[in-house]
């Protein structure tokens, strides 16, 4: 990609979103317009309604395939944070237990509907991972109560790329006969997922995490045994009364082509992108003083997330801005000065998780992107630290305790 | 900013030691930035030299080297009149980076006040 686009930077902030692929554009296109499929899928009465319904079936069906489940079992959303909004505030508020327990390195979109609930009257409890980035499950299993009604843990971390063992989760789970919840947005089509041999009840996507489109996804729910959900948007009755709204064939097809390209790829894409990540470490390890975030055996291919000490990670982002395009902390919360709640959750220092910057490499990264980024990086590094007085008193052994502050 | 990010001016270090030298040290490395600014004055109060180094944002780093400019060459007298509002105009700082410009003052009354403490210093001891 680089290659083909001068004066831009090599884009590596796959994990923030990514570019449609091509051939998902493609079959949306013909969707749209008056010679496409452009009509109703809620239109019984004739061929426009009935064609565009024909698309939505076979799109629901494609993403049912990459994850064994049942057509059937898939609904329609805006994205995965509709579909965690869906799921969480869903079954809270149609079972009768009054707790859920969820993990404190969750994506906004789990942690907020969770602090709504709160809010609301229900107990949440946010487990500590552990420093590596995994859920304990003695500690999982501590937590669970007789009233706990959901549990909701994320398959890939989106900022450490982290990958927790929803096996493990979904036995304890299932064991207490709690529902299991499981934000997959980072690891749809990038890690096989098998529902059939995981004791997952519910579980979203989102499309343009995987080279789909944006303002799409999808939540599945269990139909054996069967999960209920009581619907948050409310209108035409779609989805079953799940979830209101005319369906947007174009984005549905959209996010179904990219399922079956996904389902196609993936075992050769992650094994080529494993080794650009392993590169990109492997270029980078050398330098003094960094840090990975996050378990380096459970994590998915495409992301790496270092801390580089010493030196801030805005400062680092705006002197790689010609040349990377990466992120520190999430997309969501890259505004605020907070550092990152994840890093802060593994137990990473306020000025290591104000260190740290998240590589993410995709589809469309080649191995001279990442020869560019270790160079790129490697030289923004070493300039910065020039200018750094902890660095300095880093190579002298002093600790930043031993000055005297003037009081700010 | 851009500029002053990208070639930052008089990076390095003075040796604190020397009776010259006044060093300022500000900021909080697990929040806000930090910023080491020494300046060496002569008997007359002038600014001979600037030396800084920033940990923090680009915006801190951008102050740190504009203050260094500014202070090159300058009187003590004028050096206790510069404000962290002029830096931040001049950088046409953003509403959430004030900050930055106010560690950077904050540097410079520290490091103008180890020169006032080591000159009664050296009076005392003559």
């Amino acid at each position: 990609m680089a290659a083909a686009r001068l004066g831009q930077p090599i884009y590596l902030d796959y994990a923030a979103t990514t570019p449609v692929d091509p051939r998902v554009a493609e079959v949306m296109i013909q969707h749209l317009t008056p010679e496409g499929i452009f009509g109703n899928p809620g239109s019984h009465s004739h061929p426009f309604g009935w064609a565009a319904k024909k698309a939505v079936d076979a799109a629901r069906e494609q993403v049912a395939a990459l994850i064994h489940v049942q057509p059937s079992e898939i609904i329609w959303t805006s994205g995965a944070t509709e579909s965690n909004n869906l799921a969480i505030k869903g079954a809270a508020t149609r079972l009768k237990g009054r707790h859920l327990i969820t993990c404190k390195t969750e994506h906004k979109a789990v942690l907020d509907p969770c602090r709504q609930l709160q809010r609301q009257g229900w107990e949440v409890t946010y487990l500590d991972p552990e420093p590596n980035g995994l859920i304990s499950l003695d500690r999982l299993d501590a937590a669970l109560r007789d009233d706990t009604v959901l549990v909701s843990i994320m398959q890939v971390n989106n900022e450490t790329g982290v990958v927790q063992d929803l096996k493990a989760i979904g036995q304890l789970t299932r064991g207490h006969g709690v529902l299991f919840h499981v934000d997959a947005a980072q690891s749809a089509g990038k890690l096989p997922i098998d529902l059939q041999t995981l004791g997952v009840d519910l579980m979203s996507f989102s499309a343009h995490k995987f080279y789909g489109p944006k303002g799409i996804g999808a939540l599945y729910i269990r139909h054996r045994p069967r999960v209920r959900l009581e619907a948050q948007i409310h209108g035409g009755g779609q989805e079953r009364g799940l979830r209101a709204g005319t369906l947007a064939t174009h984005q549905i097809v959209g996010l179904g082509m990219a399922c079956q390209l996904a389902q196609e790829h993936l075992i050769e894409e992650s094994a080529r992108i494993q080794v650009l990540r392993q590169r990109l470490w492997q270029g980078l390890e050398s330098l003094e003083a960094i840090i990975l975030n996050g378990d380096p055996q459970h994590r998915v291919p495409g992301i790496l997330n270092i801390s580089f000490a010493h030196i801030d990670g805005e400062a680092l982002i705006m002197e790689l801005a010609d040349d990377l395009a990466v992120s520190s902390g999430s997309a969501c919360t890259s505004a605020s000065h907070e550092p990152s709640h994840v890093l802060r959750a593994l137990g990473r220092s306020d000025e290591l998780a104000h260190s740290a910057i998240r590589f993410s490499i995709g589809r469309f990264t080649q191995a001279q992107d990442i020869e560019h980024a270790i160079q790129a990086t490697r030289n923004a590094v070493t300039r910065l630290r020039e200018l750094s007085p902890l660095w300095e008193w880093y190579q002298q052994g002093i600790e930043p305790e031993q000055m005297i502050w003037s009081e700010h | 900013m851009l500029e002053h990010f990208k070639n930052p001016r008089n990076v390095g270090t003075l040796d604190p030691n020397d009776p010259h030298v006044g060093t300022g040290l500000a900021g909080n490395p697990a929040r806000s930035g930090v910023i080491r600014l020494q300046i060496w004055v002569n008997d007359q109060q002038l600014i001979e030299q600037v030396r800084f180094k920033a940990y923090g944002c680009g915006y801190t780093i951008a102050c740190g080297s504009l203050l260094s400019e500014w202070l090159d060459n300058r009187t003590l007298e004028q050096a206790l009149t510069l404000s962290h509002t002029r830096i931040a105009e001049r950088l046409a700082l953003p509403p959430e980076k004030l900050h930055c410009s106010v560690l950077a003052e904050d540097a410079l009354q520290a490091a103008l006040a180890e020169v006032q403490t080591k000159r009664a210093g050296k009076k005392t001891t003559i």
